[in-house]
């Protein structure tokens, strides 16, 4: 019986905890983005999710000819090397299109859903720039060690009847998350930048009279969010597979996640980004074996006990989205909603 | 007089030259999601109508040239736009395609059929098309999925599979083969623990593969493309450890498959229409050296549709739409002299002269009446990193 608990635990780890930890650093990364575009900048980012996609295919383009020059992390994969090339790519990208397009319209105070629309038009020609460049084909480039360990390796190590498999891009895309957060806390509570990029944030004018250069700040908070969207759409693409129209599909549930935890607000990306993942994976995944170990023999399931079928994944954020903007429109951390 | 007779003789020889020639509508998916395969698979069907041509048999002499046309294979609309030009403009005597299932039968209905105009179709394998009320215009060389689901079923039985979960491509070709499977499968004394469709172009698969492995079944039928959902799924199965051999459909046999997954796959089985037969062998070497790639999928089925048609036009002795229709199933099927590949001279001379024939040509083709083929399928397996064929159903 105890075994059969501990089996139990280690299916559910295996197919909704691990695979929803690593989705849930990827969306709170991007959410992150998402987020501090709308606390600064004061607009929704539509073209966040393809800024991300550009930044991976840059780095995965570096990936490419790191490898074709033969130079390789060992067991881990290639493309961390070229993910400063992908970052860099998506800040000059996200930089010219704010001197570009969102400048025009900041300048000239314009309501932020003017610049919310400009931000679709944004999105259309970064989407179609990806295309025309890598093509809207999938895209594999993960190599080193695929498993830290494999579902095989971990039933022969411990004789449980499930495996547990966990994978380099998973451990990676959380240490990768944990850094990235980390860097950007101490940046924003503890230097001069980071408290202008806040007061900033919290009054427009009163920060410019007290000295804080407005457009050092957009600056900032461009090169931010531009690191974060490549480094989260690199690890995404890692961990699943680089795929154009994906990206563009992961705008839902980060805007989700960015306005459940309160729009703003990090800390509310971070907890939102997380909430929305376990959730899609929770309530698509079938609890018929789960509790084929927990119950007694009379008491097993027939059916395959799956709340949602998995067609309706994407659903979920939606569903969250509204039922959040219903009853507490100000998200969980009590975001801004202008 | 002597004028006249020069006049006389010119206008014959215009006319004569008008009617020298039989066209044949090429309708393929030149754009959109088989856009790669389609070029050799028209080139191959143009490779029959050269050689009727350049053969100087085909009643009395005449060319045989082809129309090309776009069925884009997911577009109906379009397919049927392209096809009512095929018939209506260009007049051709019979059409060489369509492609994909949905856009075949659309063009089947809406423009063959009721036009009398024979179509042929290389590639288009879901059963539903078996049942077609076409009055006999409408004939395949690619064996139905029906066909497939049963040699699948047979395959799995025979490695001792009694509990499966399968998930197939969510279109006419995934459904109707998933469905023969599992019909076949389920009357052999098998279990289909849980049958359901997977999206293409998705980034990942683990949900899909966590309920297929929730349901408690041992093997994984993956029904789907070798670039697409498919592979997904392979993947996600081996990373969550949910799935260690895989049963394969024809739209999964590629060597693309091999290179993303790797070692992982020995073992897994699968089958695709195709045989090694001599007359594939020979087919193959003639396309190639034509600078065709004459083991691509469908490749020797699009030059025996074409050669079906020229051939079904010799013996009605004329390239009357009606006419060829009603010999397509006499020149195909036995009794009569065998035709292999790269004979279609001594084909249309035999014709000629009044002997029947036997056209089995690239696939060793043999229509039932419905006009489906009974072309043998190979089972490969995955031995050393290649897929091995094993058997030949």
């Amino acid at each position: 019986m105890e075994v059969d608990i501990v089996n139990a635990l280690v299916l559910l780890a295996n197919f909704v905890v691990v695979p929803a930890v690593a989705y849930g650093s990827q969306l709170a990364l991007g959410a992150l983005g998402i987020t501090l575009v709308y606390g600064i900048l004061r607009f929704a980012n539509f073209s966040h999710g393809d800024l991300m996609a550009f930044g991976t295919m840059v780095a995965i383009l570096g990936t490419w000819q790191l490898q074709a020059w033969d130079i390789g992390l060992g067991l881990l994969p290639t493309a961390l090397l070229a993910l400063p090339v992908g970052v860099v790519a998506a800040v000059i990208v996200s930089l010219a299109a704010d001197r570009m397009v969102f400048r025009f319209y900041r300048l000239r105070r314009s309501a932020p859903i003017i610049l919310s629309i400009a931000s679709v038009g944004v999105m259309f020609v970064l989407n179609g720039a990806v295309r025309l460049i890598i093509g809207p084909d999938n895209r594999a480039f993960l190599d080193g060690a695929r498993y830290l360990i494999s579902a095989r390796e971990f039933k022969s190590l411990t004789g449980l009847a499930e495996g547990l498999s966990v994978r380099t891009s998973q451990v990676l895309t959380l240490a990768l998350a944990v850094l990235a957060v980390a860097a950007l806390f101490w940046f924003l509570r503890r230097t001069r930048a980071g408290k202008a990029m806040r007061a900033y944030a919290d009054n427009e004018d009163l920060a410019l009279l007290s000295g804080i250069e407005p457009s050092r700040v957009v600056l900032l908070t461009w090169v931010i969010t531009a690191s974060l969207a490549a480094t989260a759409g690199t690890l995404y693409g890692l961990d699943k597979s680089f795929h154009p129209f994906t990206y563009f599909q992961l705008l839902l549930p980060m805007f989700a996640a960015a306005i459940v935890g309160g729009i703003g607000q990090p800390h509310g990306a971070i907890a939102g980004g997380f909430l929305i993942a376990f959730s899609e994976i929770a309530l698509t995944y079938p609890y018929k074996k789960f509790l084929q170990y927990l119950l007694p023999e009379d008491l097993h399931p027939d059916g395959l006990v799956q709340l949602l079928s998995t067609d309706y994944k994407l659903s979920v954020s939606f569903v969250i989205l509204v039922v959040v903007l219903l009853w507490r429109p100000t998200g969980l951390f009590g975001g801004r909603l202008s | 007089m002597r004028r006249f007779l020069l006049t006389f003789a010119a206008l014959m020889m215009a006319a004569s030259a008008a009617q020298a020639e039989m066209k044949i509508g090429v309708l393929l998916g030149f754009t959109g999601p088989i856009e790669s395969l389609a070029p050799n698979i028209a080139a191959s069907a143009e490779l029959a109508m050269q050689e009727a041509t350049e053969s100087g048999a085909f009643l009395g002499g005449r060319k045989v040239t082809p129309v090309r046309g776009d069925s884009t294979c997911i577009d109906a609309a379009a397919a049927t736009a392209a096809a009512e030009r095929l018939v209506n403009s260009d007049e051709v005597a019979a059409i060489m395609g369509a492609d994909c299932s949905g856009v075949t039968t659309a063009v089947a209905n809406n423009v063959a059929v009721p036009n009398g105009v024979v179509m042929i179709s290389p590639s288009a394998t879901s059963p539903a098309l078996t049942a077609l009320d076409d009055n006999g215009h409408f004939f395949r060389t690619a064996p139905s999925d029906a066909r497939q689901g049963q040699v699948l079923a047979r395959v799995a039985e025979a490695r001792g599979i009694t509990n499966i979960g399968v998930t197939y491509t969510n279109n006419d070709y995934g459904k109707g083969l998933a469905n023969a499977f599992a019909n076949a499968f389920e009357a052999a004394g098998g279990t289909v623990a849980l049958s359901v469709a997977h999206e293409d172009g998705k980034a990942d698969y683990a949900a899909e593969v966590g309920a297929l492995a929730a349901s408690g079944a041992e093997h994984l039928a993956v029904f789907g493309y070798v670039d697409q959902g498919g592979r997904g799924i392979i993947q996600a199965s081996l990373d969550t450890g949910a799935f260690d051999t895989f049963l394969l459909a024809d739209g999964m046999i590629g060597d693309s498959l091999l290179e993303a997954i790797g070692d992982a796959l020995e073992g897994s089985v699968g089958t695709a229409p195709g045989s090694d037969s001599p007359n594939a062998k020979k087919f193959q070497a003639a396309a190639e050296a034509a600078g065709l790639k004459g083991a691509d999928p469908f490749s020797a089925e699009a030059y025996d549709a074409a050669a079906l048609i020229i051939l079904a036009a010799q013996a009605a002795g004329s390239t009357d739409r009606a006419a060829i229709r009603s010999k397509i199933l006499e020149v195909s099927n036995a009794p009569g002299e065998p035709i292999g590949p790269t004979e279609l001279a001594k084909g249309l001379e035999l014709l000629a002269a009044g002997t029947v024939i036997d056209y089995q040509g690239a696939t060793d083709v043999e229509l039932t009446p419905e006009g489906d083929a009974s072309s043998p399928y190979k089972e490969y397996e995955v031995m050393d990193g290649k897929f091995t064929t094993v058997r030949i159903h």
